[in-house]
């Protein structure tokens, strides 16, 4: 509908961007060709009914829903009850629905740390992240160092976040290549031991579930 | 789909150099590891890239490497190990007599 | 002969430890990426979308940023299976860029 010709009818576009007033925090740059495409080709999305401006508003929202405070509170309910980590280990997505989270389509696979093996988690291809657990990556995940250096050299990187393990301690590194997505579950904190699944799950850091810190024992 | 290897079976991932979209990074090519898992069978992405249906369906393995395998110059603690999923598709027996 | 995204043992330097919130065009590419492979519409898949992204070849890759790359893919593929036309992207761009500056 009325895509050819410069169309100066009113869009229904949902929260539209342009115009807006600038943020001068995110976009005080000018806007790029790609900001460009990317407007364009939603819009255009739009007007074909590929999707509504409604749906795009709502997977915008649900995005900026998902954080890390979700696989934190697994953590701490696996922690918390036997039974509910070895749910985790045999099925995070089903596992997460007892939880209602919605842990999505695809497959999650828990890594339990223990003080035999330390678990950490790259994507040497792209970048593929429990982003349905723990929300986007951050960009060091997704830099080439990161994905370039962690099967090679997962010491080396680890002691760059501060994280440093004895030889004795298999390092195993996961590499998420295709159809599945990594969790890891870190070791519970020493100390810990009278503390409900809400202080717990204030002690895990998204790095912990990555793997490349471990929680601290004060 | 009956799954070719068991967990515990050796294995070598084939030497291939294919232009075009592969799952199978690089530095694992033509190493050996175990099977420590069979996770399940799924399209294979070598065709869903293309816009195909990705059939028949691929099994998904977790293959173990020693990191002393894959890197002869290895720095670090001796039972370090890389986990990578590999399709069946790239994966030959390494048993002995195999 | 090993392709470029494919970096696992690679040399190269530290990780950089910086992180930028994402800006609102960055989740939009995202979102419509979500919208457009969801099991309602599967029009383009996430491996299609990696081997676009493969294909800008080893410059592109390297100077674009992550959702330059994937809104790059994105829209090629579109073009490919015809879902949106180059005149009519040329043409929504342009009048995106417009928008732009007659914002305060």
């Amino acid at each position: 509908m009325g895509s050819e010709h410069g169309h100066d009818h009113e869009h229904d576009h949902g929260d539209w961007p342009y115009p807006h007033p600038k943020q001068p925090d995110l976009e005080d740059g000018p806007l790029t060709h790609h900001m460009a495409m990317t407007e364009a080709v939603a819009e255009l999305l739009i007007d074909k009914g590929i999707f509504s401006a409604d749906e795009f508003r709502r997977q915008l929202e649900l995005m900026d829903s998902k954080s890390p405070a979700e696989g934190a509170r697994m953590v701490a309910r696996a922690w918390a009850d036997p039974d509910f980590k070895a749910h985790m280990l045999e099925d995070v997505n089903a596992a997460a629905k007892e939880m209602d989270i919605d842990a999505g389509g695809i497959p999650i696979m828990a890594v339990e740390n223990t003080p035999d093996v330390h678990n950490v988690i790259v994507c040497t291809l792209c970048s593929c992240y429990p982003r349905n657990l723990i929300g986007l990556p951050p960009d060091w995940y997704k830099s080439r160092a990161y994905r370039s250096r962690m099967v090679r050299e997962p010491r080396a990187v680890l002691a760059e976040f501060g994280t440093v393990l004895p030889d004795d301690v298999e390092i195993r590194v996961h590499d998420s290549t295709a159809d599945l997505r990594y969790l890891v579950i870190p070791r519970r904190p020493e100390g810990t031991e009278g503390m409900d699944e809400e202080a717990l799950t204030a002690l895990v850091t998204r790095d912990s579930l990555i793997g490349v810190t471990h929680l601290k024992t004060e | 789909m009956t799954a070719r290897y068991s967990v515990g079976d050796k294995v070598r991932v084939r030497r291939a150099d294919p232009p075009g979209h592969v799952r199978t990074p690089t530095f694992i090519r033509d190493h050996a590891g175990t099977v420590t898992k069979v996770v399940g069978s799924f399209a294979n992405p070598e065709e869903l890239a293309y816009g195909r249906p990705g059939t028949p369906k691929q099994t998904l393995y977790w293959v173990q490497f020693p990191q002393t395998e894959l890197w002869p110059d290895y720095q670090g603690g001796l039972k370090d190990t890389s986990v990578v999923d590999v399709y069946e598709s790239w994966l030959d027996s390494a048993e002995e007599g195999a | 002969m090993r392709r470029h995204h494919d970096m696992g043992g690679q040399d190269a330097g530290p990780v950089d430890p910086a992180e930028h919130n994402h800006a609102p065009w960055e989740k939009r590419v995202d979102a419509i990426m979500r919208l457009v492979g969801d099991e309602k519409r599967q029009l383009l898949r996430v491996d299609e979308l990696r081997r676009g992204i493969e294909e800008l070849g080893p410059g592109v890759y390297d100077e674009l940023n992550y959702y330059e790359r994937w809104i790059s893919s994105i829209t090629n593929i579109l073009i490919e299976k015809g879902v949106i036309s180059i005149d009519e992207l040329g043409r929504r761009m342009e009048d995106v860029k417009a928008r732009w500056e007659a914002s305060p």
